[in-house]
């Protein structure tokens, strides 16, 4: 214990620093990278039936891309994929940035409450999520219709899980409804770091509250909404769960519901009759990666840098 | 100190398991591996003491794994030579791998074989017929379930003919009671197995309609496929509104409340309308046009038990296989699971009423099973999966039945040989 202290030096520290950056190093290395490479390494072999796995470099990405079967499939679910995004950061990150600056509002009450009922869907299982939905939405049980009724719109109520033009919107306005505390949330703790003393000077200059947040606060919680985008769009790109729950993994109808993901889970481990193809699977899996990494790296680059950030 | 204590129960627990394995596994007892975990007590309380009977000596456990991740376990436990004696066979394609693959031994020599029809073997053979590997356990049939109570409200009668049967439809529906019939295309599949698989045997002529599409004399653009998607192309004048997004379970449950007066079934959904239905339920087959003189019921081999190559119990495991081909046998499965029946000659005395009316139609009209699972659902796109999202699509309006026969042939024609 006697080289602890402020005075150590870095050849002293050495061995602790390793040794506590270690099991972290380790354990995301053998779970999440190694992983990761090994999907990769998989996406260039394949296994023709009856014969051995053998190395075909690109050709899998060629079916993916190229041959008609495959590619109608994948790029009806990339635009899926793109429209599932688009309704995000439209609907749900305006509506969290909304939200958050409603409850950082100096004289609105039962605060608390509200802010543990917006977090509320999020805390929940996204089976439960999509089972309630449906239950909702149901034209034989739902009380969607009755809800419509009761405002005089019933005529507008149908079967929007069920139809080709409505059932993927649908889909993504659920996910929007259980996903959005969690922008909220962030742009919300963001807001609270701003000093009263920027708000109180801007208000006694005789700004109304709604011009405070458009001129004071936005531009000082933009690089939190900037966070907030990419970590809905790799939420986006890596949904899975939500589609599987309500449509199954044929994503219907007509694969109108279909995103990345749901097409992985089918290639992967195969579906009724259709076998399992773990290296098209891998390819499949690849690519969602590379679309992630291409939308992270605009992020950063072409984003992130421009961002202004205030000391406050 | 409480750390130490869980790490000796954890030794312990390790030490117990361990020692547990010889036991489990000792020679002489035949262990079954199936996916039917729900069937565990039919299994150990009925069918083997029965089997015990009349082989006191050996001894036999059934292991069932869940569904979903029973082909994975059992691949892996054929590979590591851990796997139990009888492997329990799904149909077609994925059994026929482990059979390609050595896992399964040919059973064409078992005794007891010849209580089996070809159609009932056909899931569990070669490609030519020329080697059979597993033996047929079950098969589900698919007809219509109807509400007795509902049918007198109204005044219908059971119908015979197509044109019967769409008569009758159109009566309930001008009545206004109840829905004609319980049906949803959320979940797709019910559109192609309930519906397509259902009344399209009646079209294509039950088996040599399905051999005709295998050797690639007949294409879906023939008229018998066209005319099977238009029939259920009319089938959303009767469905209950909003079918679109009604899933199988919503159909299920609208039929056992009572609110539907048919239901497009498969046998398998007999036990949960004996147990939530409190009205009289009854079943038709898929009624043919009128003047045909046969009639088809879609009769599809579902389940089956084939023999590990590599056991070494394979005698004790042949007396199984082979008591498993008796009447004994037959009577007890198809009673203690009304909806599976079993696949033998045998006739069998079932005793659910229903059940017994699903399974005398075998006795009236010809057997079939569902068209695309033999071999044509190899290739990609995959035929099973076209038929699903086809069928939802003519139901839901979005696609002419031309065009759906149009399309499917069109996924076939992609890869399969004999379609080119």
């Amino acid at each position: 214990m006697a080289h602890s202290g402020p005075m150590t030096d870095w050849r002293k520290a050495k061995l602790p620093v390793i040794a506590f950056l270690a099991p972290a190093t380790v354990i995301y290395t053998l779970f999440m990278i190694y992983p990761l490479l090994d999907s990769i390494r998989l996406s260039f072999y394949a296994t023709p039936s009856g014969g051995d796995t053998a190395f075909v470099g690109l050709d899998n990405y060629r079916t993916i891309l190229a041959d008609p079967d495959w590619s109608a499939t994948f790029w009806n679910s990339f635009w899926n994929n793109m429209k599932f995004f688009a309704v995000h950061m439209l609907i749900q990150n305006p509506i969290g940035i909304a939200l958050a600056g409603i409850l950082s509002l100096p004289q609105l009450r039962f605060r608390n409450t509200y802010r543990t009922m917006m977090i509320m869907p999020t805390m929940l299982s996204v089976v439960i999520v999509g089972f309630i939905w449906q239950l909702i939405l149901s034209p034989v049980w739902g009380v969607g219709a009755d809800l419509l009724d009761i405002v005089g719109l019933k005529s507008l109520f149908g079967p929007w899980l069920g139809k080709e033009g409505s059932a993927l919107i649908t889909l993504s306005f659920i996910s929007v409804w259980q996903w959005v505390g969690i922008p909220l949330m962030l742009i919300y703790a963001a807001l609270l770091a701003i000093p009263d003393d920027l708000v109180d000077a801007a208000i006694v200059d005789g700004a109304t509250h709604f011009e405070v947040f458009i001129h004071i606060k936005l531009p000082l919680v933009l690089p939190t909404v900037a966070m907030v985008s990419i970590l809905t769009f790799v939420g986006n790109f890596n949904a899975f769960d939500l589609i599987y729950a309500v449509k199954g993994a044929l994503a219907g109808p007509n694969f109108s519901t279909d995103i990345m993901g749901t097409l992985f889970y089918r290639t992967f481990f195969g579906y009724q009759l259709q076998l399992g193809n773990p290296h098209l699977g891998a390819t499949v899996a690849s690519l969602m990666f590379l679309i992630i990494l291409a939308g992270v790296l605009f992020y950063l680059f072409a984003i992130q840098r421009r961002l202004a950030r205030y000391q406050l | 100190m409480s750390n130490k204590v869980l790490a000796k129960g954890l030794a312990g627990a390790l030490a117990a398991s361990v020692a547990l394995v010889p036991l489990m596994a000792s020679a002489g007892e035949l262990v079954i591996e199936s996916w039917r975990n729900d069937d565990i007590d039919i299994w150990n309380d009925k069918i083997i003491p029965a089997f015990n009977k009349e082989h006191p000596d050996i001894k036999v456990s059934f292991k069932p794994t869940p569904p979903t991740e029973y082909n994975a376990s059992v691949n892996a436990k054929l590979a590591g030579g851990t796997a139990g004696d009888l492997i329990t066979c799904r149909p077609f394609d994925a059994s026929l791998e482990l059979y390609k693959q050595g896992n399964l031994a040919p059973l064409d020599d078992l005794k007891g074989m010849d209580n089996f029809s070809d159609v009932a073997k056909s899931a569990w053979q070669t490609d030519d017929g020329s080697v059979t590997f597993c033996l047929p356990m079950a098969s589900v049939i698919h007809g219509f379930i109807y509400n007795k109570e509902a049918f007198e409200e109204v005044g219908v009668e059971v119908p015979k003919t197509r044109e019967e049967f769409y008569a009758a439809l159109d009566k309930i529906k001008e009545e206004g009671s109840y829905i004609p019939m319980a049906m949803g295309t959320a979940d797709q599949w019910e559109a192609a197995t309930m519906g397509f698989q259902n009344i399209g045997p009646n079209y294509w002529n039950g088996e040599a309609g399905r051999k005709a599409l295998i050797d690639g004399s007949a294409k879906f653009t023939d008229a018998p496929y066209v005319d099977t998607f238009k029939e259920l192309a009319s089938w959303k004048n009767y469905l209950p509104d909003g079918y679109e997004a009604i899933s199988y379970p919503d159909a299920q449950n609208l039929f056992s409340l009572g609110r539907a007066a048919v239901y497009p079934a498969g046998s398998w959904d007999i036990s949960l309308f004996n147990n939530q239905a409190d009205f009289e339920f009854g079943a038709f087959p898929p009624p043919p046009a009128a003047g045909a003189d046969t009639c088809y019921i879609s009769d599809h081999t579902d389940i089956a038990l084939g023999l590990n190559a590599g056991s070494k119990n394979a005698a004790e495991a042949k007396l199984f296989l082979e008591w498993m081909t008796g009447s004994e046998f037959a009577e007890l499965y198809s009673n203690a699971l009304p909806g599976f029946f079993s696949l033998s000659n045998h006739k069998v005395a079932v005793t659910d009423p229903v059940a017994s009316e699903f399974v005398s139609w075998r006795q009236k009209c010809e057997s079939t099973i569902r068209n695309s699972y033999q071999i044509l659902s190899r290739g990609t796109p995959n035929l099973e999966n076209d038929l699903w999202n086809l069928s939802a699509q003519v139901i839901n309006g979005t696609l002419t039945p031309t065009d759906a026969a149009g399309a499917a042939e069109a996924g076939l024609a992609k890869w399969y040989a004999p379609h080119q």
